[in-house]
């Protein structure tokens, strides 16, 4: 074992910086990584074991205990449960024998729950060693279970294979694109290198230019100026490094995961007009851990652009220098945070820094880093190809060119559709066969809860801004018990614990809203959801804080009525259960629980 | 008029907060000009024997014991005050709320370092004891409550200006730094 660690350090030149990396081979070798693991790697990296263990501990697919030789993770967000997790989840308990959260005795089969894998066109969902598997049902499960016992390796389970490059050998995955509709910038009819050739042909002032007309605006879901952030970043001085967000991570949005997967060469090549254009010589992509399927294939092709000389020295013979690597991700939603990605690319726990410096002047080891959406760098390749006013022509007045929205729940069409900003909600869902709407889910849990008056509204940075999440609820959901409380679960699960207001507020929301759900709730509690909504929006450094009350606040202001017949209009209730609470140490000692009153 | 009754009384706390109730000093004259004292440990009456004004609540709630005592306080006293960050927030007790109550028994009766000659191994099962609560609980879960006072412990010149406001009538004023804890 120690020989293996040791040699997996050196693979990584014993940088420290490359611990996220050295930590996800050790897991992967061993399955969990061992106490005598993180001293090797404290004593050869010249750092603590606090230092190791920090990290460790902050990602959800790390672990310090063996999580069996087939680990299941199942995905338990929104669209999941809406279609049908429970039934998958109690036959996996079934077959297995165990509970989720636990593993089998000999070690086999391990349980465990997730956040959004990215798959909500095709749940319920769920990684197995880092497989992906779609549409589970009862029977699926059966013969999942089946295999496993039978020791079948993972990658022989998947029976039938997706469409497109899903189908490649490297990549061999059950997933499907979904993709319903194209659109003229990103899913059109696409070849490696019109944008790249163009864009060397000029100098990079000119490159920064092109993109500042074409008002291409962060395709991540905040909006901000891709031109304006590359202008900012190319003035400073010193070694400039290029991000690229694949931590795709809002439940709900899924769009990357095809673009990676249809135009990963689009990706990169968009990564190198921005290498280009800022100074840099070394690109980033920050790739999700439930994506490590689509590694092998991503790996392949950033070695055939290096062969066609789209990467690499000296590319297409202009002098220009630029190599990219992958940095994948262990599992966390606060690393799709630009300032928390870049500190678990540098090995780090993924806490967001403060601001400023902003990533364009102090970014990736300190150095001025661009920090984009993979969809937006995809929109640079075009932008670069067809000219700014080409693009600036599509869209709204204050959202230029087009965006992909990954649809999913109640509706017969979930999928990726590429529409050009501007569509209305009504239109949307009677694009994706949508009926009895209750509401939308705009921009995923941080997003807005979106009621049927408003389904004029339109996508567009300047109304309803998204970073591609669109979650259809029926009518026939549980708004409050189905959708709140199961975001806030999510959030309270998912705050780094940074901000103590993040690490508190989201908790308790969490339980002021199951107390509700559960019937014991007072037009109090609603009162002060309200107010500490308010409190957690203002107090946190990063995005999540900022908006990880938004399904509660926006539900109480959309959807008030909800609330209204669930609370009771008394000065006081609580929702303690003395019976209950003191069944589990009457147990351990072994005494009578009765409760005299 | 007769005085206010004011009652109080320590649940899971560890007596700071009534250490700083002591903590007004030669107050403590005036304040037995201003009111009565029931059910209390100040006075040691163990039991209400009148209808109280103002409870004052140290600490949360970790067994059967705590809930009864605060139900009682809160069908006997007009006012209920928490005093201090056990009974707002449940406080270091509440440390072992994330740890399931069998691993904190064992820990303090059978594998903890500090344990004696516990040869039979056992955990205090006797019917009479109250019993252990799943977790900490903050006052205000349990029953209403009506005011805040934060502090660990409280600082006298708080509680006397907060029992002073609410005895005479006359509008709290509470400088910044008796709430500061930074």
């Amino acid at each position: 074992m120690k020989e293996k660690i040791i040699s997996i350090i050196k693979a990584h030149g014993t940088d420290t910086a490359r611990l996220m990396d050295i930590l996800l081979r050790v897991q992967a070798e061993f399955g969990y990584v061992s106490t005598e693991a993180v001293s090797i790697m404290a004593t050869m990296l010249h750092i603590s074991e606090v230092d190791v263990v920090q990290t460790l501990s902050f990602y959800h697919f790390f672990t310090t205990d063996a999580v069996g030789k087939y680990a299941v993770y199942m995905n338990n967000s929104l669209v999941s449960c809406m279609m049908g997790m429970k039934e998958v989840v109690d036959e996996f308990e079934k077959q297995a024998g165990i509970k989720f959260g636990s593993k089998t005795p000999d070690g086999l089969i391990g349980l465990y729950y997730t956040a959004c894998i990215g798959m909500n066109d095709q749940e319920p969902a769920a990684l197995i060693n880092g497989i992906v598997f779609t549409e589970l049902n009862r029977e699926k499960v059966r013969n999942i279970v089946a295999d496993m016992k039978a020791g079948k390796s993972v990658n022989d389970m998947v029976a039938v294979i997706g469409d497109g490059i899903n189908a490649n050998p490297l990549m061999k995955s059950m997933v499907k694109n979904n993709i319903r509709k194209s659109g003229p910038v990103i899913l059109a009819d696409y070849t490696l290198g019109i944008g790249i050739a163009k864009a060397l042909t000029t100098d990079s002032k000119s490159v920064i230019k092109e993109v500042k007309d074409s008002n291409l605006r962060g395709r991540g879901g905040a909006g901000f100026p891709t031109g304006m952030k590359w202008d900012f970043c190319s003035r400073e001085t010193g070694v400039h490094y290029v991000l690229c967000n694949a931590d795709e991570g809002e439940p709900g949005t899924f769009k990357d995961r095809v673009l990676l997967t249809e135009r990963a060469y689009m990706v990169f090549e968009g990564m190198t007009i921005g290498g280009y254009a800022i100074g840099a010589a070394e690109g980033i992509l920050y790739l999700r851990n439930e994506y490590t399927y689509m590694k092998a294939y991503l790996e392949n092709v950033l070695n055939d652009m290096r062969t066609k000389n789209f990467l690499g020295n000296n590319i297409l013979g202009k002098g220009f220098n630029f190599d990219i690597r992958i940095q994948m991700g262990a599992g966390a939603y606060v690393c799709g945070e630009e300032s928390a990605l870049i500190e678990s690319s540098e090995g780090k726990r993924g806490e967001p820094r403060n601001r400023p410096p902003f990533p364009v002047q102090k970014g990736y080891k300190g150095k001025p880093t661009i920090v984009n959406n993979v969809e937006t760098f995809c929109s640079v390749v075009r932008i670069s190809e067809k000219g700014a006013s080409w693009y600036n022509a599509i869209g709204t007045s204050e959202s230029a060119g087009t965006k992909l929205l990954s649809i999913s729940g109640d509706c017969k069409l979930p999928g990726v559709y590429e529409i050009a900003w501007g569509m209305s909600i009504n239109e949307m869902l009677e694009m994706v066969g949508a009926e009895n709407v209750q509401t939308v889910q705009v921009a995923g849990p941080s997003g807005i809860c979106l009621p049927p008056k408003q389904f004029d509204r339109k996508i567009a940075l300047e109304d309803l801004p998204t970073g591609g999440s669109m979650i259809v609820i029926g009518q026939h959901r549980d708004l409050l018990k189905d959708v709140v409380l199961n975001f806030m679960e999510f959030f309270a699960d998912e705050s780094c614990g940074s901000c103590v207001t993040c690490r508190s507020f989201n908790m308790i929301l969490r339980n002021a809203i199951e107390k509700i759900v559960d019937g014991h709730g007072i037009k109090k509690d609603v009162e002060n959801m309200l107010a500490w909504s308010e409190i957690l929006r203002k107090t946190t450094r990063c995005g999540l804080g900022q908006t990880s009350s938004n399904p509660i606040s926006t539900t109480i202001k959309n959807f008030r009525e909800l609330y209204d017949a669930r609370v009771k209009d008394v000065d006081y209730q609580s929702d303690f259960d003395m019976q209950k609470s003191v069944l589990a140490s009457c147990e351990a000692v072994g005494r009578s629980s009765v409760v005299h009153e | 008029m007769s005085k206010p009754i004011i009652a109080t009384t320590s649940l899971a706390g560890c007596f700071g907060c009534h250490m700083a109730i002591l903590d007004i000093d030669a107050r403590i004259l005036q304040l037995i000009d201003l009111v009565e004292f029931n059910k209390s440990p100040i006075d040691d009456i163990k039991t209400f024997t009148k209808e109280c004004d103002i409870g004052i609540i140290e600490g949360g709630c970790c067994n059967s014991e705590n809930i009864h005592v605060l139900k009682e306080f809160r069908k006997h006293c007009k006012i209920l005050i928490s005093l201090g960050e056990c009974a707002i927030m449940g406080g270091l007790p509440a440390l072992r709320n994330g740890i399931p109550v069998k691993e904190c028994l064992e820990e303090a009766y059978l594998n903890g370092p500090t344990v004696g000659r516990n040869t039979e191994r056992i955990l205090p099962n006797d019917e009479e004891l109250p019993m252990i609560l799943d977790k900490v609980y903050p006052c205000h879960e349990i029953v209403k409550i009506d005011y805040y006072l934060p502090g660990c412990p409280p600082k006298a010149d708080l509680i006397w200006a907060a029992v002073v406001a609410l005895v005479t009538g006359d509008e709290l004023n509470i400088p910044y730094e008796l709430v500061k804890f930074d």
